[in-house]
């Protein structure tokens, strides 16, 4: 075969791949060129017969022109396979805005994610937290907290009492979380660092009070710890809490039978157009919103709670946590908290993903 | 506690200002409620002289007014029958809210004639019901001055809310001694104490019974020769601008003093009494008593009572008697100056639910020496307002002993307090709120002054010391901690607790708090009831018992979602059951409701109502996140009976109950009233066993080289025969080599015989060292049949 007649074969070969228009024609193709009696297949057996550089030469020849009708083969494969692809693609299809198959989850109730909220910010500052009993005994709610028997606080209108068992003081719902500092005291030895959030019980129900609510407490007893501590730990608190570096922190002197001296706490706020925001708004007189009591812990409650007096000292502080909640979150109105009416347990509450925490923000 | 401004400075000399006064108060610990100035709210009203009057062309009845306003002069058109030329009247100009007609003054025309402004009525300023025409004034009321200031109440209220341990601020003098402490003017001396002579014995005596009763010491003084009429207009004003009805000049001291100097009195219209001494003595019980707010009260054994003869006069401490009051009439009296225990009044005024200025500054402890200067001050007054004459004092009992010193050290007011003061001012602050301190080497005694029983230790005079010294002036220190790190801030079970609630609202559940309370005929639904749970006070009979389960609480509330339109709901609460009143007796419970759908009707599946295996699902949930064993966990049929018997179960580790879960019983959803089905569950977690302390490192993790081998299998069982029976035999058919078996069908119906049932299991198979012959994958197989068969008593499907 002369090398016209290569050129020759090798056109018409690379015309037969071009115009192959199915995957089935492709393959005709190969094999009438590169199969057991294809053409370039023949004319490989034919070498045999030259002799010398001639089939050296022509040998070569052959093998550029098989080279060259495979690299077309694959090519017009790949081409005939795009549009095969693209001509099934053009019939899959699905309505992507049908609604995806649901994934049901749930929420947590602003109370437990308020708590663990409270909870990561006085862990960072090394408070542990501490747990006591609903169903409370007359000492721990009221005797060891300095509460004398004749304090209106104990009579029926604000505490309630179960029935007893025999001739022992009945049982009352503790009003406060305080009787855990007891508990806590009882058990422990200063150095003492805790919070106790929990439920609370006052036989109160109307616009603003329910007869069940939630307050967390802080006790802290050591040798040192004196009134500049108790601001620096609320302040600290509350900035962070409400998430407002600046926010107005102010200590007002007040009475409570368990601490002495004894101050509340007012936070900064606007009442501006009738709604409520905490924040720094100046400090008139209108922009103060009392949020917890606090003071140092009284000499006679430390006593009760078999602790030296005259050598340990400390401060406490209490405040309702459903009440933080609704100031922080916008809640209006705290018998919802109470009632597990779906939608507002969807609406206020929190995914359970979100675990409070300092280090990525609250 | 209320006071005005003008009442204040009768004690407190000072420039200071309404609002300094006020900022003060708080700073000093008298939080104040609310600050009244009828003088801002009047303060455009002012005198005005009507210049001429003249008909108006157009009304019979109007006039034509010009008026100088001291601004000025206006056009009014005036219906007043008592308006006139030359007259001194009351002007509100155009811009004015009106009070008593709650309108807003425009300039307008009346009748054709241009009118700006209004000469007003004391009904029309919220005065009065006073209509009979304008006000008139005196002629020689200044023009343009307010008119508040002419009537004598341009006076700011202030009202402070009293903490219960501070009875020497029920006076306004103890107001303003605290004032003075912090800076705020010269308290001025108290002189009205000086003795009045009397002139006689007086008639009338005091007798304490011994019967224990809450008087310890009284004093009292005869006055003859009186006339009660009104109280002078100053003192009348007073007690108008707290709150308080002028009534008649003795009953009005009496008010007044109390006010003035928290002093409570008391004067029995002597000629009304019977017997020539008055009895402090306990009531008997069931005595009947007819107050002066003309109200009979029935009095007991604990209550003390001021007896002429066998009639109750006055209950001490709380309200005088009607019979023995004071009338315009009465022309002698016998005045009562006493101690009563602060206790036996406020229990005494609770349980009769009366209120009065007595109670309120007796219950919170009256200054002693009060019964002797009370009885002096009140004296002076009786005879200023009355005329008259008084008999020498006479008296019962004795003063208690009150007085007392406290030590401070001085470095107290740092070390607790937090700031620094020098010994000199700490003594200075004391002197002010009237302490005697007598200053040693490092401390002081302070000798407590008899209007402070609220004094009683060294913390006590730290925060004397510290508010009037000003909170604001301790520094805020924050805390520090021992180590740079924190330790971890909650215990193993807490953090549990937190992982549970977290892992059943992932679960699809949302959280409800509800109370901890149920009514108890609910309660009793949830086993039997113990009696120790019921509240003495309940706010309502669907609140009188501690629950016993949370699961009813979370039914109700699903059943009012239920009422709202929402009925598909998933509820959860972590939180107490009580089995008793103990501390022991309380119990951690995660519990939770499905209620209708768990999964709605969609596109792509059917929906399905829940049952009891969504609340089995929900269980192993929380279990598996509070890190139970769950594959050791066991599964009884012995729910209890407020559950469906055939469709509940009990999952536990041997006797320990770990929870409880299935349909909730239909006599129970009956007795919530709330519409079924539901399903529920309860996780103990108080039941669950301690995390044993293993360190965080897991086993190593063992990877099989050789893939594992699945092998089908369908067995036709008894239909009562129990899915985890069969599971559990084919699992333990071979435990090194089966690894895991699954359940992928239940079927019962054609091709299964009656009574019969098709369970058909995939079970997997480890090969760990050589891929399993085909011998050795029929020797398993063979092993789990012969298993399931020995278990269930079940066959391979034919």
């Amino acid at each position: 075969m002369t090398a016209p007649d290569i050129s020759e074969l090798q056109e018409s070969l690379l015309a037969e791949v071009a115009s192959a228009d199915s995957l089935d024609a492709l393959e005709a193709v190969r094999v009438s060129a590169l199969g057991k009696k294809g053409a370039i297949t023949a004319q490989m057996k034919g070498l045999g017969a030259l002799d010398g550089e001639a089939r050296k030469e022509a040998g070569q020849a052959l093998n550029r022109v098989k080279d060259a009708v495979q690299a077309a083969i694959g090519a017009r494969q790949a081409a005939l396979d795009a549009v095969a692809l693209e001509a099934r693609l053009a019939h899959e299809t699905v309505d992507v805005t049908l609604p995806p198959r649901p994934r049901l989850e749930g929420h947590l109730h602003p109370v437990s994610q308020v708590t663990e909220e409270c909870i990561a910010i006085f862990g960072e500052m090394g408070f542990t937290v501490a747990e006591g009993p609903d169903i409370e005994d007359d000492f721990h709610n009221f005797t060891a907290l300095n509460i004398p028997p004749e304090h209106p606080a104990r009579q029926m209108h604000d505490t309630f009492y179960l029935n007893p068992p025999d001739d022992r003081p009945a049982p009352v719902l503790r009003t406060h979380t305080s009787p855990v500092q007891i508990r806590t005291m009882e058990t422990s030895k200063p150095p003492i660092r805790i919070i106790a959030p929990g439920r609370t019980y006052r036989s109160d129900s109307d616009a603003t009070h329910t007869p069940m609510f939630h307050q967390i407490e802080a006790l802290v007893v050591d040798e040192t710890t004196h009134m500049g501590h108790l601001k620096g730990c609320i302040i600290d608190f509350c900035r962070a809490f409400f998430d407002i570096p600046d926010l107005p922190v102010r200590f007002r002197p007040s009475h409570f039978p368990f601490t002495e001296p004894s101050m509340e706490v007012d936070i900064g706020c606007s009442r501006e157009g009738g709604e409520l925001r905490i924040g720094n708004f100046g400090e008139g007189a209108d922009n103060w919103l009392e949020i917890m009591g606090s003071g140092m812990v009284h000499p006679k409650v430390l006593e009760y709670g078999g602790i030296d007096p005259t050598k340990y000292q400390g401060f406490a502080f209490g405040m309702g946590i459903d009440r933080i909640a609704m100031l922080k979150y916008g809640i209006p109105d705290l018998r919802t908290f109470f009632d597990a009416d779906i939608r507002w347990l969807r609406h206020y509450g929190f995914v359970p993903l979100a675990v409070p925490s300092m280090v990525r923000g609250l | 506690m209320k006071f005005t401004l003008g009442w204040l400075k009768d004690h407190l000399e000072t420039e200071a200002s309404v609002g300094e006064i006020v900022e003060t108060l708080i700073e000093i610990g008298l939080e104040v409620d609310t600050v009244d100035d009828p003088a801002a709210e009047l303060s455009a009203f002012r005198v005005a002289h009507v210049v001429s009057a003249e008909q108006h062309p157009d009304a019979d009845r109007l006039r034509v007014c010009r008026v100088d306003t001291g601004d000025g002069t206006v056009q009014v058109v005036c219906g007043a029958p008592n308006a006139r030329a030359g007259m001194k009247g009351v002007f509100a100009p155009v811009g004015t809210w009106v009070p008593g007609i709650e309108v807003e003054l425009k300039a307008a025309k009346i009748r054709g004639i241009e009118s700006s402004g209004m000469l007003v009525s004391e009904r029309e300023m919220g005065l009065s019901d006073e209509h009979d025409g304008i006000i008139d004034l005196p002629e020689d009321a200044p023009i343009g001055v307010p008119f508040a200031e002419v009537l004598g109440i341009d006076d700011p209220v202030i009202d402070i809310e009293l903490t219960p341990n501070r009875p020497d601020c029920t006076g306004v003098r103890g107001i303003a001694r605290d004032l003075a402490a912090a800076g705020l003017g010269m308290l001025k001396s108290f002189d009205s104490a000086v003795p009045v002579a009397g002139s006689y014995d007086s008639p009338v005596n005091w007798e304490i019974a011994g019967d224990g009763n809450a008087c310890s010491y009284v004093v009292g003084r005869h006055f003859k020769g009186l006339t009660n009429g009104p109280a002078p207009k100053w003192l009348q004003d007073r007690l108008r601008a707290v709150g308080l009805r002028p009534i008649s000049a003795l009953v009005d001291v009496t008010n007044y003093v109390s006010l003035d100097l928290g002093r409570p009195l008391h004067v029995f219209d002597a000629g009304k009494l019977k017997n020539k001494t008055l009895t402090m003595r306990r009531a008997r019980d069931g005595e009947d008593f007819m107050a002066l707010v003309e109200k009979e009260y029935t009095l007991d054994n604990e209550m003390t009572v001021i007896g002429d003869g066998d009639t109750a006069e006055a209950l001490a401490g709380v309200m005088g008697g009607l019979e023995s009051s004071c009338t315009e009439e009465t022309t002698e009296v016998f005045l009562e100056v006493a101690l009563f225990d602060p206790v036996s009044v406020a229990t005494t005024g609770r349980k009769l639910q009366m209120e009065s200025d007595a109670r309120y500054r007796f219950e919170r402890g009256v200054d002693p020496e009060s019964a002797e200067w009370g009885a002096e001050v009140a004296a002076r007054l009786i005879l200023e307002f009355c005329g008259g004459e008084t008999s020498m004092p006479t008296s019962a009992g004795a003063m208690p002993d009150w007085q007392r010193s406290v030590e401070l050290r001085n470095d107290r007011v740092a070390t607790l307090g937090g700031v620094d003061v020098p010994a000199e001012r700490q003594a200075e602050i004391l002197e002010a709120l009237g302490f005697e301190t007598e200053r040693l080497n490092g401390r002081m005694n302070a000798a407590v002054p008899s209007w402070r029983p609220d004094i009683g230790g060294e913390a006590d005079l730290v925060e004397e010391i510290t508010r009037i010294h000003g909170f604001d002036r301790i520094a805020p220190v924050s805390l520090d901690r021992d180590a740079a790190l924190p330790a971890v801030a909650i215990t193993p079970e807490q953090r549990r607790t937190s992982t549970v609630r977290r892992a059943l609202a992932a679960n699809g559940l949302d959280e409800a708090v509800t109370w901890s309370f149920m009514g108890r005929a609910h309660a009793e639904l949830f086993g039997e009831f113990s009696e120790t749970l019921l509240l003495a006070n309940p706010i309502s009979s669907e609140l009188d018992a501690m629950r016993p389960s949370i699961l009813g609480n979370l039914l109700l509330a699903a059943g009012r979602n239920a009422d709202r339109g929402f009925a598909d709901v998933g509820l959860f609460e972590l939180g107490p059951a009580y089995q008793d009143a103990t501390p022991d007796g309380q119990q951690l419970v995660a519990a939770g409701v499905r209620h209708g759908h768990v999964q709605l009707a969609h596109w792509s599946d059917k929906a399905r109502v829940a049952d009891a295996l969504d609340a089995k699902a929900d269980a192993l949930a929380a279990l598996e996140a509070a890190g139970a064993p769950a594959a050791n966990v066991q599964i009884s049929r012995d729910a209890p009976d407020w559950y469906h018997p055939g469709r509940s179960g009990a999952l536990r580790l041997g006797k320990n109950i770990l929870a409880y879960f299935g349909e909730v019983h239909p006599a129970v959803l009956r007795g919530l009233n709330v519409r079924g089905p539901a399903v529920g569950f309860e996780v103990f977690l108080d039941n669950l066993p301690p995390r044993k302390d293993k360190g965080s490192s897991r086993l190593p993790l063992r990877l099989e080289s050789l893939q594992p081998v699945r092998r089908d299998f369908a067995f036709l069982v008894n239909a009562e025969v129990q899915a985890g029976d069969l599971l559990r035999a084919a699992r333990g058919a071979d435990r090194d080599v089966i690894t895991d078996v699954a359940l992928f069908d239940v079927y019962e119906g054609k091709n299964v015989e009656e009574g019969k049932k098709s369970l058909a299991i995939q079970a997997t198979l480890q090969p760990t060292d050589a891929t399993f012959t085909d011998a050795e994958i029929e020797e398993f197989s063979a092993k789990i049949v012969a298993a399931v068969e020995k278990a269930t008593g079940g066959a391979l499907r034919g």
